[in-house]
């Protein structure tokens, strides 16, 4: 099992802070194009998804996957958006990603009067500690590197 | 009091005091910065609507309270849920207007004015304009615009402290700008 990346949008679609891990193969286009297909695609599925459900919905889009990966969805009353693609082993991701805001997010970013909310992070610590979380997951394969 | 009870962040409980008395501090150097009372209301507003977006981030982390419904569940949220996390009191939710978009929230004791008394020349000073800033960027930030204003104050000779809430609209999100 692997994570491949993550993603943090805030709710204006500014990509807050991209990572990866393991990924092997790479878009064609800029990163920046990528963040902005990506927004539009996560905000055509929000929408998508509570005009087509028959019944009200609790939490929305939680998550979908393809023939080789999983995109697993997170987000805030307040509209941050947190992205993880992870290989299709794992399970329901809900905890983790809540926790990433929780315990992550906010006390480093949120907590950090100099870190502005609605710009790319550029917190050190911020990184270093979403790093370390993400390679503490015990789906984090050991080989992915 | 005992060392181990802060482990964890949800248990962290600190003297009031400190609060209150910091608050004061804050506001007495604007009074004396600003020439008249109005322009430190303008600016207590100011800096909790700063305080608002940044704390309703912790609240949401931390109460995991999903989304309101409508502004009655809203009004319990922050009646019995955050004003008991942030400041240890629970203030009674009255006078819902017929349409359900405004009520008020009854402070019997506001811990932001504990040690204070309000000397003449300060007749049109909001103490605790703060907490309307507060509230204001707080709900803001989950696409509620609301207008929030004291309206009886016990440091003014009323009974009690109100705080006056009015949903103005909900806030729709857009996709950004040059986006095809």
């Amino acid at each position: 099992m692997t994570v491949h990346n993550l993603y943090i949008f805030d709710r204006n679609g500014v990509c807050l802070h991209y990572s990866e891990w393991n990924r092997k193969k790479q878009a064609s286009i800029s990163k920046e194009e990528e963040y902005k297909l990506m927004y539009g695609m996560l905000f055509s599925i929000r929408s998508f998804v509570s005009k087509m459900s028959p019944v009200d919905m609790k939490d929305g889009f939680l998550s979908f996957q393809t023939s080789k990966y999983k995109l697993h969805y997170y987000e805030t009353p307040t509209g941050l958006k947190i992205v993880m693609n992870t290989d299709l082993g794992v399970n329901n991701m809900r905890e983790t990603l809540h926790q990433i805001y929780s315990s992550i997010f906010v006390e480093y970013v949120v907590k950090n009067p100099l870190c502005s909310l609605n710009q790319p992070i550029q917190s050190e610590l911020f990184h270093a500690k979403l790093d370390s979380f993400i390679r503490g997951l015990p789906f984090f394969s050991a080989r992915a590197g | 009091m005992s060392r181990q009870s802060n482990r964890g962040t949800e248990s962290k409980k600190m003297n009031s005091e400190l609060f209150t008395l910091t608050y004061g501090a804050l506001v007495t150097q604007l009074c004396k910065d600003y020439e008249n009372d109005e322009d430190v209301n303008k600016q207590l507003d100011k800096m909790g609507y700063n305080i608002g977006v940044r704390l309703i981030e912790d609240f949401l982390a931390r109460s995991n309270v999903g989304r309101c419904h409508d502004f009655r569940e809203t009004a319990d949220v922050i009646a019995k849920v955050a004003f008991k996390m942030y400041l240890g009191i629970t203030p009674s939710i009255t006078n819902w207007s017929p349409a359900g978009d405004e009520f008020s929230l009854i402070l019997e004791n506001n811990p932001l004015v504990d040690f204070v008394e309000l000397p003449d020349n300060h007749s049109s000073l909001i103490y605790s304009n703060l907490l309307c800033g507060v509230l204001r960027g707080a709900l803001e930030m989950v696409q509620m615009a609301v207008d929030v204003k004291f309206t009886q104050d016990t440091l003014k000779g009323d009974s009690v402290t109100e705080i006056r809430m009015r949903f103005i609209r909900r806030i729709e999100d857009n996709l950004p700008a040059g986006e095809e």
